[in-house]
């Protein structure tokens, strides 16, 4: 269970994030979505602390964090307790697929080798890498490296993941493969976690909670139908409006 | 070439190879290798800006970037006596060719790790690693292979450069060549002999730049794409 209250964050003047509570029950899927520049990027990034917050409280099981006063510690204990599925994927280009996911298990979570080889593979095995395990990521096509980063993440066993528009990078062809492994992890395994999205279909098909995000708050949160057929906020009515062919479909 | 030159140039062959193996090549590899070290330290001194060390190499790369390498070579060996600092020979040619290399490569990785994406680190730290972990198993190793040629021309450079340790009494091969054409009276067929040594090392180097460059690419999609 992770539970974000009262985040705030700001750029200099510039208030991004004004006060978001945001809930997520084990085992639960949470897609954000809201308009460009709303500050979704920014609100998960405060999550892992790759930002760090004005103020807030973070929660992650049974820890609670004073955003305004972390210590190191509490920021190492934070980041390995979260893991990220990022959009340009972020995986290091001097490890080969299988070190990618080796390497934090090896020296974040103090896992042997051989033991982290065997997490590695069972991962891969999951997202269909097996076959490319000792390639460098500028080996692999877009689609191929998301997929190892989506291993290193589940391979990291967090309290949550966080993924930062996890296909908006991806060819057109690449995005069904990807969402639809996204959609096995989160269906199958139960993984927690939060998803910031344009996929619209793919949330609702996935997300047990969809939240509205804009201009730095929630303005509409709960089930992909109530979000969707009683949009109270005249913003969120106008958002769905670009997508109202898809949604009636879906719903 | 009459029989005497060629007798003196074959003769002297051994000699000044001797003292390049026994000296040049020594002082050569030492001298890289602790300024190696020492550049990667205050790159990411200097990349971290950790305060006042961070000043304290600026000040350092400014000084010995500055200032010629025979001078400095000057100050740690004629220089230093002077305030009771007795450095032998070699060991001063050590102290000023590392601090050399230094400088110079030091300014080479930290542009090199500014080059490297922030995705890279962002990527490290969010499954857990440490800052220092994060620039030790990744920032790093790209950084280093991106300037892996520029720190080949510091190399070859060093390997000219320790001709000037002649100037502080150490027999390597130029102050060997030297004394040969003191006794032989051959300058022009002995320095040639001793520049083409030199070239034949600086041509050792470039193999081992490109063994190096083999070794560490691994973002040629030539290494096959099942
Ligand atoms: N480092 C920064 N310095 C200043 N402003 C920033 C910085 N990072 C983000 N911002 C600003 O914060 C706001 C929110 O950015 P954020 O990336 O969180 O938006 P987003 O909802 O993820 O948008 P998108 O859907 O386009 O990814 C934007 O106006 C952006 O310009
Ligand atoms: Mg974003």
């Amino acid at each position: 269970m992770i539970k974000l209250q009262g985040l705030y964050k700001s750029y200099g003047a510039k208030k991004i994030l004004n006060g978001i509570d945001l809930e997520v029950n084990k085992g639960e899927t949470v897609a954000i979505i809201g308009p460009s520049g709303a500050g979704k990027s920014t609100a998960l990034r405060c999550i892992n602390l790759l930002e760090s917050p004005d103020k807030g409280t973070l929660t992650i099981g049974e820890k609670s964090y004073d955003l305004s006063k972390l210590t190191n510690k509490d920021i190492l204990e934070i980041r390995k307790s979260t893991a990220m599925v990022f959009q340009n994927f972020s995986l290091f280009e001097n490890k080969t697929a299988i070190q990618n996911i080796t390497l934090p298990l090896i020296k974040a979570k103090k896992i042997n080798k051989a033991e982290a080889e065997e997490i590695a593979l069972k991962n891969l095995e999951q997202v269909g890498l097996s076959d490319w395990k000792d390639h460098y990521p500028s080996q692999l096509s877009g689609g191929q490296q998301q997929r190892v980063g989506i291993a290193r993440a589940l391979a990291l066993n967090p309290e949550v993941i966080l993924f930062d528009e996890p296909t908006s990078a991806l060819d057109p062809e690449k995005v069904q493969d990807v969402l639809e492994i996204i959609k096995r992890i989160s269906k199958e395994q139960h993984i927690t976690s939060v998803i910031v999205t344009h996929e619209l279909e793919f949330a609702l098909d996935v997300a047990d909670k969809i939240v509205f995000l804009t201009d730095g708050r929630i303005i509409e949160q709960g089930t992909a139908k109530e979000v969707l057929k009683n949009p109270k906020d005249e913003r969120t009515i106008k958002f769905l409006g670009h997508f109202a062919d898809k949604l009636e479909y879906v719903i | 070439m009459s029989a005497r030159l060629l007798e003196i140039v074959i003769n002297a062959f051994p000699n000044i190879i001797i003292a390049g193996i026994t000296v040049t090549v020594p002082l050569t590899l030492i001298s890289f290798a602790i300024g190696m070290v020492l550049a990667i330290l205050v790159a990411v001194v200097r990349v971290l800006n950790i305060k006042v060390l961070s000043q304290f190499f600026r000040f350092y790369v400014w000084v010995f970037r500055g200032t010629p390498l025979l001078v400095q070579l000057f100050i740690i060996f004629y220089g230093l006596p002077g305030v009771g600092l007795n450095i032998p020979a070699l060991p001063s040619a050590i102290i000023a060719f590392s601090l050399n290399v230094g400088a110079y490569a030091s300014e080479t990785i930290r542009g090199a790790i500014l080059s490297v994406p922030k995705s890279q680190t962002e990527g490290a730290i969010a499954c857990g690693l440490t800052s220092w972990q994060a620039i030790y198993h990744i920032v790093l190793p790209q950084a280093i292979k991106a300037c892996i040629p520029a720190l080949f021309n510091t190399f070859i450079s060093l390997v000219k450069d320790t001709s000037l340790a002649a100037n502080i009494t150490i027999t390597e091969m130029f102050m060997k060549t030297q004394r040969i054409v003191a006794v032989t009276y051959e300058p022009l067929a002995l320095y040639i002999e001793v520049a083409l040594i030199y070239l034949l090392f600086s041509t050792a180097l470039t193999y081992l730049q490109k063994y190096a460059e083999k070794k560490l690419s691994y973002n040629s999609r030539s290494v096959q794409v099942a």
